[in-house]
């Protein structure tokens, strides 16, 4: 495959070298990052592709791609760069980008499950796990996922029917709106 | 002894048993939590994946709270110790960044509260030495696999108290306690964590490669300190069996859990009903007592 490297390119690399404050392109592709990835079994591009990818400036690749999402964060790869590049660091941006431009479709369940999450901490301060469960099943036309094991939990006194909000559960949100406000437009 | 506390949304509902055994065996150890006051969610993976900020946001938030009280902050969730730990690194490394999240948060966090692992505290501080003298009980060699998991151990500059590839803590707890603690390789692999839901197969095989290691090598149990690795590997395991036609009925103790019946304390107040693998049928084989 030939691919010519243009200014648009350069600017997509030098954009999530900012954001993971890192030159991405120390990266000599030795393929430690996807050698120790215990999720690499199941990604269409490796770690150490995605970041080819993105020093190339293949951004729709990337942020289409289903890897960014099945990333775990274990933090392996971070941890054995030997050029010290941050990979789990470039996954989040990754994630972050792609958040931004709506691109979720690779993997819709995990990426719903991130935003009912953060919803569900919004709403109560806290997660509460029988909220977010019901919403995400509801979501996922999938009303009886796990439902053996939400009775196991439940008979175990580990599910509560309710959160006890946080007293400063307004100043709390007051707070998350403010972050948002910082960043523009997020999930 | 005193120490902030931050128990995390996890300890609150699936692993309150996790909570109940911290609450006795602290006693017992007489080292004094105080709840920090109307604490919130850390943002775990949902805020790292989706912003750059709100990840620093929400523990600063917490961490704030915490530098009132002029306390270490001690933490048993893996995960929200990583946030913690991670937030005050890099509000440390980068001033605009700590310019901007003191804005957004009106204040002015200088991310110098120190951020403890539950087991760097009971281990380092406590100190095997003076938890022998208190023990009551003996695991009597109780064979385990002592399982770290990845949110302790890495980034290593940030979070490792103890080798990031091979840590002993937890192992050299269990010797203490009269257990046996094997050598295994997966000590500080992945569980999948946070997928347990949203894609639950890389969960599924992720925790049957740990249990099937676990079970060749002689354990009769798994020791964690988190909340989600013991979770996926107790609470999934009859689905990794009925996955893998194999069968483990490995019991997933959180180690307050033992540590707490070596101190002679009773079932109910460290939780062991509430684990999911039952675990009296291995304690009166060791002739434990709870």
């Amino acid at each position: 495959m030939k691919i010519t490297l243009g200014d648009q390119s350069r600017s997509f690399a030098e954009k999530i070298s900012g954001m993971i404050g890192q030159n991405i392109d120390g990266c000599y592709q030795c393929g430690k990052c996807t050698a120790g990835c215990p999720i690499a079994y199941t990604m269409e591009l490796s770690p150490h592709e995605i970041i080819r990818l993105v020093q190339l400036g293949r951004d729709q690749e990337t942020l289409a791609s289903h890897t960014i999402w099945l990333c775990a964060s274990c933090e392996t790869c971070t941890s054995r760069c030997p050029k010290n590049i941050d990979v789990a660091g470039v996954m989040d941006a990754l994630r972050v980008l792609a958040f931004r431009q709506g691109q979720t479709q690779a993997e819709k369940e995990i990426t719903l499950f991130h935003k009912l999450f953060l919803k569900v901490v919004e709403r109560f301060g806290r997660v509460n796990d029988l909220s977010l469960m019901g919403k995400y099943n509801l979501l996922t036309l999938n009303p009886l996922r796990d439902w053996r094991l939400g009775h196991k939990l439940f008979s175990k006194g580990k599910l509560k029917l309710a959160t006890p909000k946080v007293k400063g559960v307004r100043e709390f949100q007051e707070l998350l709106k403010r972050t948002r406000a910082f960043r523009g437009e997020g999930p | 002894m005193r120490y902030a506390y931050y128990p995390g949304c996890s300890l609150h509902s699936t692993a309150s048993d996790y909570q109940q055994s911290i609450d006795s065996v602290f006693r017992k150890l007489s080292v004094e939590l105080q709840e920090v006051e109307d604490w919130t969610c850390c943002g775990a993976s949902a805020a790292h994946v989706s912003d750059p900020l709100l990840p620093l946001v929400l523990p600063a938030r917490d961490l704030i709270k915490v530098e009132k009280m002029a306390l270490d902050v001690m933490v048993p969730c893996a995960a929200c110790y990583n946030r913690m730990r991670t937030t005050n690194y890099k509000l440390r490394e980068n001033v605009e960044l700590r310019k901007t999240v003191n804005q957004i948060l009106q204040a002015d966090y200088r991310a110098d509260v120190r951020v403890r692992h539950i087991s760097d505290v009971v281990v380092n501080d406590c100190g095997l030495e003076a938890i022998a003298r208190l023990l009551e009980k003996d695991l009597k060699g109780m064979k385990v696999v002592c399982y770290y998991g990845c949110l302790s151990a890495r980034p290593q500059k940030i979070v490792a108290f103890d080798d990031p590839v091979y840590p002993s803590y937890l192992d050299r707890l269990i010797k203490t306690l009269g257990g046996e603690a094997i050598e295994w390789p997966f000590k500080t692999e992945c569980c999948g964590g946070s997928f347990s839901v949203s894609k639950k197969e890389v969960v599924l095989k992720l925790t049957h490669e740990l249990l099937d290691m676990a079970q060749s090598l002689g354990a009769e149990a798994v020791v964690v300190d988190c909340p989600l690795c013991q979770f996926n590997l107790d609470f999934r395991q009859e689905e990794v069996e009925e996955r893998y036609r194999k069968r483990f009925s490995l019991p997933v103790f959180y180690f307050t859990q033992l540590l707490g019946a070596s101190l002679g304390l009773g079932a109910e107040t460290l939780g062991l009903k509430k684990l999911n693998i039952d675990p009296f049928p291995l304690l009166e084989r060791k002739n434990i007592r709870t």
